[in-house]
């Protein structure tokens, strides 16, 4: 690995559950402060691959991340109650006690601090689960499908605060999506899954020569 | 009117633990979880009255097996904790409704307060005490673990340990408060004050501190009133927590 550029390194890679094959053959690697999109049909194995990145499935092959890999984690979307008693104050201070640091960088109003985690809205709570991952202080984000349940409007608010807080905080990003125009427009890599790797490269080229992103982009 | 002071001691130190505990289990919808294991301890209750042992050692025995079993079966397929617990349950409720002496097996369904000794209540005021540190002290994972699992684990958290910690405290809990209400009552002591909270409130230690205050509050009017009419405690208590939870729709949180 090279050290000095690479943070991840990924080789051989395949995930199995109960004997069946989720995902296979995925080789890529990335370099510290590229943004790479993970695209690709529902059940391709991109949550999978985030699970295995973070080392919370069992995979045969190489995850090699560099060692000064931080993990910033968002999830997809969290199953929550309505009337759920965990206020956004709680929750954040469930990772730390210095959560004020980090509300104003994700666009946090500090009245819905003591709101309950079930009530305020999608894009609220994306906003939280950022907050949250940016308080470990990590140097990589991954984050699975940011937008999932968000408004159009929403979302580009979303996109423009990964992209402000790729460049102010130097981040290394990973993203599941399915929005090929914020693909296109935010991201230096594209890797494609089908239950396989399908492609990998960088954007620009991507979208003129592998067919199958092709397709995906029409649809 | 001559009040004996070990039922309350014992009754309002375990009301306030089940209560504060409870709240944990309803918040991971685990409640019914609590009203099974108390049956689970059924057969060890039953063993107590046979050998003439303390009926919480009896109670507490039978139930960490039961747990113990159900966390291995939990680790090793996917079946649902709940139908897990119900087959213990039903089981356990079988073997010991076999073995538990005849004359028994009211107080052992319905619980006998009134006749707690010196040793049960220095057990349940250092159980119950114990119980609400341990948990304050899993409070963090078990609450990260509860919203989302992926999240705990991702920030190198072991959830299965923090869910083994949690089934032992709710294990203890149950053995204390069926001395007090009986293994067909328990269910009552974690469930309903919970719920009843859970109508109040928005913040989760608001939620935790009423649910043990409700908890609390309930078994002392339980004890008192079950003492003044000359009636079983097990079901008072249970009735006056009911009431508690109809009068908390009237404060319900906007």
């Amino acid at each position: 690995m090279d050290t000095e550029k690479s943070i991840l390194e990924v080789s051989d890679l395949k995930v199995e559950l109960e004997n069946r094959v989720i995902l296979e053959n995925v080789n890529f690697s990335l370099n510290k402060g590229e943004v790479m999109a993970i695209v690709g049909p529902n059940g391709a194995g991109k949550s999978t691959l985030f699970r295995a990145l973070l080392g919370l499935i069992p995979y045969s092959g190489t995850i090699k991340w560099s060692n000064e890999m931080r993990i910033g984690y968002v999830p997809q979307k969290m199953a929550l109650e309505r009337d759920l008693p965990l206020t956004v104050r709680e929750f954040l201070k469930l990772k730390s006690e210095n959560y004020k640091s980090v509300l104003k960088e994700v666009g946090i109003h500090e009245h819905i601090l003591d709101h309950s985690l079930g009530v305020i809205s999608g894009g609220e709570l994306q906003r939280v689960l950022i907050a949250w991952a940016l308080l470990g202080n990590p140097n990589v984000l991954l984050f699975d499908e940011p937008t999932a349940g968000i408004d159009v409007s929403g979302e580009e608010t979303i996109y423009h605060l990964l992209q402000k807080l790729h460049d102010s905080h130097e981040l290394t990003v990973l993203i599941i999506s399915h929005d090929m125009n914020v693909v296109t427009q935010y991201t230096n890599n594209i890797l494609c899954l089908d239950k396989q790797m399908i492609c990998f490269g960088e954007t620009s080229e991507m979208l003129h020569t592998q067919k199958y992103f092709q397709h995906l982009h029409e649809h | 009117m001559n009040i004996d002071l070990l039922p309350i001691i014992t009754g309002i130190f375990v009301g306030a633990a089940a209560g504060y505990i409870g709240s944990f289990m309803v918040l991971r919808r685990m409640a019914l979880v609590g009203d099974a294991l108390s049956h689970v301890a059924l057969p060890g209750v039953a063993l107590a009255f046979v050998y003439s042992f303390n009926p919480f050692i009896g109670a507490f025995v039978a139930l960490f097996i039961g747990i113990l079993i159900i966390w291995l079966i939990e680790s090793k397929t996917t079946l649902p904790t709940e139908s897990l617990v119900g087959l213990m349950f039903t089981f356990a409720l079988a073997v010991g409704l076999l073995i538990t002496p005849e004359e028994e097996i009211f107080h052992a369904l319905i619980g006998d307060i009134a006749n707690v000794t010196l040793v049960d209540t220095a057990i349940t005021v250092v159980l119950s005490i114990l119980v609400v540190v341990v948990m304050q002290m899993i409070y963090r994972k078990f609450v990260l673990s509860t919203v989302s699992s992926d999240l705990a684990r991702s920030s190198g958290m072991s959830v299965s340990g923090v869910n083994f910690v949690f089934l032992l405290l709710v294990a203890i809990i149950v053995a204390l408060g069926i001395k007090v209400v009986g293994t067909l009552l328990m269910g009552a002591l974690v469930i309903i004050p919970a719920i009843a909270a859970r109508n109040m409130t928005t913040s989760l230690s608001g939620y935790a501190r009423l649910s043990s205050l409700i908890g609390f509050a309930s078994m002392l009017a339980g004890i008192l009133i079950a003492e003044w009419f000359a009636l079983p405690a097990g079901p008072i208590v249970v009735l006056a927590s009911s009431a508690v939870f109809g009068l908390s729709f009237l404060f319900r949180k906007s």
